[in-house]
């Protein structure tokens, strides 16, 4: 085994009251391809960012070579030879492949840009991955592929000695992929030490050495990839050790899905290079889960349903009716409710008060003219910041003000006003502390008693498992699986996860 | 986060504070009362109010307009660069039908602000539909307009004696000149539709945050079209104004450098230039504001064209005061002397 | 958004077609119009919206907006025609001190940017205000130059002794293009400004020194702005503070009308050359006509801007 190159313990990273990273750490040795396993919010980006110089860390050690270092930019990182391929490719789409391979470090003579030596040193850079490219046209114009080679390339100019990828095969195909796996073997191979950051669970075990996983900014485990059963990678990110999933459901007789019909039944819906074509039905007073890791299309389906990106094949009833929902709009007044994941982009509206964001979908209803009497909106806040136990100053406070959860429970008050017959819930206890999270976990039953039909998206699969009578299981953009009733438990989740062959 | 609440203010919702222009506007007037007295004079003359401060109404009736409509349209995100061009266009057509035709003073301000919606809303179809960047989209009116305008008048200076359109601008209403009247008016309205209706919420969501907006149900790029719209109809009885003002339609020179004096008016009422909140009134004080500031300067004898030095500094001054790491520095500075 | 390099070409090739169309058109229509002196006349008569718009195109490129280059551009022509006519300074001493006003301007203002992230849009329009009003409070009035070194210059051109010659402004215009366009493609500050302007996120991940380059290129745009408005009291024997209002529109659009996108990151200094050449051309067309007003010279300009606009965002949006 190769010395430690890069050796990382106990990061502490806050950003306001967010513990970002709290204990985080990694190893990385030379010859060897790492990867960095983790759910959402696990802290693996900010690990990242802190490795890159973008944020300087509030604790912890950082040694590369026995050394410590402390890069406080980009620039000093990729000077103690540490180098980054981010996730959302970072090139300047409007720049050719040598610029952005060689940009900031270009050879010069007399301050004067020396093109056709950038071009053959471009030229050398990619062709150490073995590959040819017309290195002047602008990477805008680059397959992602090509985009990730070229973001490599620029790496390895620098004579890179870490290289860390953060979900380098997410916009990829399968050919791709494997382009991309061979030239990081043949990387691993001259001695470099690389970091890989991915949540496809067989590309991990096909082309890592070890593993390490995070767990709400912690570092849980280092493995050796070859020992390292799926199930067991699994339950260290969703963070139950496997012996212990067991049996979780205490009263399943008071789950068992209702006996009404279809309130929903979508067939075949999908769009093209979103959603493979699924089914998927939910019963009024039923909580239906969309399972599955990250990136394997649980929100692209609750979107789909929602009009935000209206399906291109397939049919959709509500309530046996056929119907076609192509906005927000049309999918709210057909009874739909959609609280998005990511809270702060696609649900609150930051500088309004809590009154005005929770009225504001029940007056999309309404059309623009017909306002909702203030003195009702007042009565109807109030009602739902009690009920809900909504912790703000008063009801006027700008939403931005409150707390993650805080501002979670707007959300969902600002749908239950709409009286909807399905909401879909995606993430909604991501982010928030412990009280909340109990708080809407309870709530989401008081709904399903009271008819409602819910549409359960979460990443915490205990949670799942807790609110769901029935999971659809999807990965890799399609559903893979459905389990109802005593078969929603963890492992069994898991297990259809982890082994269903794509 | 959009620092678009000023200093020292609670974060309170229905809530752009409006003590800032205010102070600002105080601050002149209390300047005036100590070093020109007769600017608060008033008197009444033939059943009409006269003074300085009624002058200030007056002639600050035309930026205040174009802050009404810039103001929903900064709120949704956007901006208008073609305000002062279509003054210029309204302008000239009205001087053309009201020389060239015998169609009734009525017809005449119909078809004027009609024409100068519709153009008000091609920007809109640019923003909303083409997805080009509003300042951009705009920025093609803002160049075309006064060449169209000058088009429409051959180049020459039309000028014109009917009653009821010199009357727009020099006539009285009551006590109070009939553009003051104008301006209250269609203030009101404006408070009222986007205040008693959802309108203004919307405008406010969308220019907030649009996602979140678009996820709600509410129809954004309608919103954003029309308030370009509106923004026409702000600039087309603006440029009538003007145009009644020297009973002639100036192409080449009206309206000029306007729209940003409007801009100027809305950023420092306190609506931020990244949108969301706007406050109406807040834009009607900032306008009054910048007159009151290039008035003051008259009546000390500053040469009207150095009032754009001081402009430059509250301009400045805003935008500072506006700007979230400008104040962590103050602060900073301050906590130091402090110690 | 994905890039081809259709997205760069293209609109420069267009623009290009435009001029030739547009040189042609008037040729065939006006009597005299193909000739040498209309082409020299061409560069000496835009010399101070060309060298302006160079300037702008670094702003631009980067992303970023500078309103406030007619206001300088005034305020430079008073402050020298002033020092010289008025103050006895000999122009070899007033015209570096305006040119150094003038990238003091600028760096202030990108520096205003930069720090406290204030927009570019109002920033340089408190620097317009500014430069305005300084402008008249030198001198409310326009001031004529008579200095012997003025008429010197003036009489100079190349080649020496031609019938029509290239003037000192074109010339100047054509020294400082020729200075834009070796800074923008050949060096790494130029690239670095269009590494900014494609994607100011990334630029800084990828060590692009983001701050001092955006201060840069406001000090650059201020730079020019005062060279144009140097150029421009050659060209006028004169120094007035009402100069150049508007001024800003027509290099933004002859800079737009060029190829560069607005949004930054695209385009090139052959492009704004184009781009003011097309300005200069529709201008020198509607005075061989003369029963053409200048209001078709705005009308041509918008249309010409609406039309590239569109075309930009249809070659951007087709790949996306």
């Amino acid at each position: 085994m190769s010395e430690p190159v890069l050796k990382v313990r106990d990061l502490v990273k806050t950003f306001g009251p967010v513990k970002a990273l709290d204990g985080a750490g990694i190893t990385l040795r030379a010859g060897e391809i790492h990867s960095l396993m983790g759910e959402n919010g696990a802290g693996k980006s900010t690990l990242i960012k802190v490795l890159t110089g973008v944020h300087s860390p509030d604790g912890g050690i950082m040694e590369l070579d026995g050394r410590t270092i402390q890069p406080r930019s980009t620039r000093d990182a990729e000077a103690l030879g540490i180098s980054t391929v981010y996730q959302e490719v970072n090139l300047i789409p409007t720049l050719s492949i040598a610029d952005n391979i060689l940009l900031g470090r270009q050879p010069t003579r007399c301050g004067f840009l020396q093109k056709k030596r950038m071009r053959q040193r471009a030229q050398t850079a990619l062709g150490r991955l073995g590959l040819i490219l017309d290195v002047r046209r602008p990477v805008g114009s680059c397959s992602m592929a090509e985009q990730q080679l070229v973001a490599i390339s620029r790496a390895l100019d620098i004579q890179a000695r870490v290289l860390i990828l953060d979900e380098p095969t997410s916009s990829l195909d399968e050919r791709e992929v494997e382009f991309l796996f061979k030239i990081l073997r043949r990387l691993r191979d001259d001695g470099m030490a690389l970091l890989l950051v991915t949540h496809f669970i067989d590309q991990v075990y096909t082309v890592s050495d070890r593993i390490s996983v995070l767990r709400n900014g912690a570092f849980v485990g280092e493995y050796r990839a070859a020992e390292l059963p799926r199930l067991e990678l699994i339950s260290a990110m969703l963070g139950r050790a496997f012996e212990d999933v067991q049996q979780l459901r205490a009263d399943a007789a008071e789950l068992e899905p209702a006996k009404t019909g279809a309130f929903l039944d979508a067939v075949g819906i999908g769009k093209r290079g979103v959603l493979a074509p699924m089914d998927i039905s939910i019963a009024a007073g039923e909580v239906a889960g969309l399972a599955g890791l990250l990136g394997s299309g649980r929100t692209e389906t609750a979107r789909i349903l929602f009009g935000i990106e209206p399906a291109d094949s397939g049919t959709l009833k509500i309530s046996g009716q056929p119907v076609s929902i192509r906005s927000p709009l049309q999918a709210m007044k057909q009874g739909l409710a959609f609280c998005p994941e990511d809270r702060k982009s696609e649900g609150i509206i930051p500088h309004l008060s809590v009154r005005e964001n929770i009225i504001l979908a029940i007056q999309a209803t309404r059309g623009p003219l017909k306002l909702l009497p203030r003195a009702e909106q007042e009565t109807l806040a109030a009602h739902y910041v009690r009920t809900l136990n909504i912790r703000t100053a008063d009801a006027e406070t700008p939403v931005m003000n409150l707390s993650g959860g805080n501002q979670q429970k707007v959300l969902l008050a600002r749908w239950l006003l709409t009286q909807p017959r399905l909401i879909i819930l995606d993430e909604p206890t991501r982010g928030i502390d412990v009280g909340a999270k109990a708080e809407i976990e309870k709530l989401v039953q008081t709904l399903r008693q009271q008819g409602m039909a819910v549409l359960f998206i979460s990443s915490d699969i205990e949670e799942m498992v807790r609110t769901c009578q029935r999971v659809v299981v999807l990965r890799d953009r399609r559903k893979i699986g459905e389990l109802s009733g005593t078969d929603v438990q963890p492992d069994r989740i898991m297990n259809v996860i982890a082994h269903h062959e794509g | 986060m959009k620092g678009d609440r000023v200093v020292g203010m609670p974060a309170r919702s229905r809530g752009i504070s409006l003590l800032w222009p205010l102070l600002g506007l105080a601050a002149l007037l209390v300047f005036n009362l100590i070093f020109t007295p007769s600017f608060f004079h008033l008197e009444m003359r033939d059943g009409h109010l006269y003074g300085t401060l009624v002058d200030i109404l007056n002639q600050g009736a035309k930026v205040t307009l174009l802050a009404l409509g810039m103001t929903l349209v900064i709120a949704t995100g956007g901006i208008d660069l073609s305000v002062g061009s279509l003054m210029a266009i309204a302008g000239a057509v009205a001087a053309l039908l009201v020389t060239q035709t015998n169609l009734p003073f009525v017809a005449v301000v119909g078809a004027t602000l009609a024409l100068t919606i519709v153009a008000g809303l091609v920007n809109g179809l640019l923003v909303a539909a083409a997805g080009i960047q509003p300042i951009i989209a705009t920025l093609i009116l803002m160049v075309a307009g006064r060449g169209i305008a000058m088009w429409i008048t051959h180049g020459q200076i039309i000028t014109f004696e009917r009653a009821s359109f010199v009357f727009v601008s020099n006539g009285h209403f009551f006590v109070l000149p009939f553009t003051v009247i104008i301006v209250l008016t269609l203030l009101c309205l404006t408070v009222f539709v986007t205040r008693r209706t959802a309108i203004g919420l919307f405008v406010e969501s969308v220019g907030d945050n649009e996602t979140a907006a678009r996820f709600c149900g509410i129809p954004a790029s309608l919103v954003k079209f029309l308030v370009y719209g509106y923004s026409g109809l702000c600039a087309g009885i603006a440029g009538l104004i003007a145009a009644s003002n020297i009973k002639a339609a100036d192409s080449s020179r009206v309206g000029e450098m306007m729209e940003l004096d409007a801009i100027f008016a809305v950023v420092v009422g306190g609506t931020a230039l990244t949108g969301g909140r706007f406050t109406l009134v807040g834009s009607v004080i900032g306008a009054l504001l910048i007159q009151t500031l290039t008035t003051t300067m008259y009546n000390l004898g500053v040469p009207p064209a150095i009032a754009p030095v001081p402009k430059a500094i509250v301009i400045v001054s805003v935008c500072l005061l506006q700007s979230e790491r400008f104040r962590s520095h103050a602060r900073g500075i301050f906590l130091c002397r402090a110690r | 958004m994905k890039f081809s390099s259709r997205t760069t070409r293209l609109p420069l090739i267009a623009t290009a077609i435009v001029l030739v169309a547009l040189f042609t058109v008037a040729s065939i229509l006006y009597e005299g119009f193909f000739s040498w002196r209309v082409v020299a006349n061409l560069f000496g008569d835009n010399a101070a919206l060309g060298i302006a718009a160079v300037g702008m195109t670094f702003v631009i490129l980067s992303g970023g907006i500078d309103l406030s280059v007619g206001a300088v551009l005034a305020f430079t022509t008073i402050f020298v025609a002033t020092l010289v006519q008025n103050r006895g300074v000999h122009p070899t001493v007033a015209i570096p001190l305006a040119l150094l006003v003038g990238t003091a301007l600028g760096t202030g203002m990108g520096l205003l940017i930069h720090r406290y992230e204030l927009p570019a849009f109002l920033v340089t329009l408190g620097g317009m205000f500014f430069a305005r009003g300084m402008a008249f409070v030198i001198s409310s009035e326009s001031v004529g130059i008579t200095h012997p070194l003025y008429i010197r210059v003036l009489e100079f051109g190349l080649p020496p002794g031609a019938a029509t010659p290239l003037s000192s402004t074109a010339l100047a215009f054509l020294a400082l293009l020729a200075a834009g366009t070796l800074t923008v493609h050949g060096t790494r500050f130029g690239r670095n400004i269009l590494a900014l302007g494609g994607s100011e996120s990334s630029a800084r991940l990828m060590g692009v020194p983001v701050g001092s380059t955006k201060v840069a290129v406001y000090a650059v745009s201020g730079f020019c702005s005062a060279f144009a408005g140097i150029v421009s009291t050659f060209y006028k024997s004169s120094g007035n503070p009402a100069d150049g209002v508007g001024f800003e529109l027509d290099v933004i659009a002859s800079v737009v009308i060029g190829g560069t996108l607005l949004t930054g990151g695209v385009g090139t200094m052959a492009g704004t050359l184009t781009g003011v050449l097309i300005f200069g051309t529709i201008q020198t067309a509607l005075t061989f006509d003369g029963r053409l007003d200048s209001s078709w010279l705005r009308i041509a300009m918008g249309a010409l801007l609406l039309i590239f606009i569109l075309f930009q965002r249809l070659l951007t949006r087709a790949r996306t």
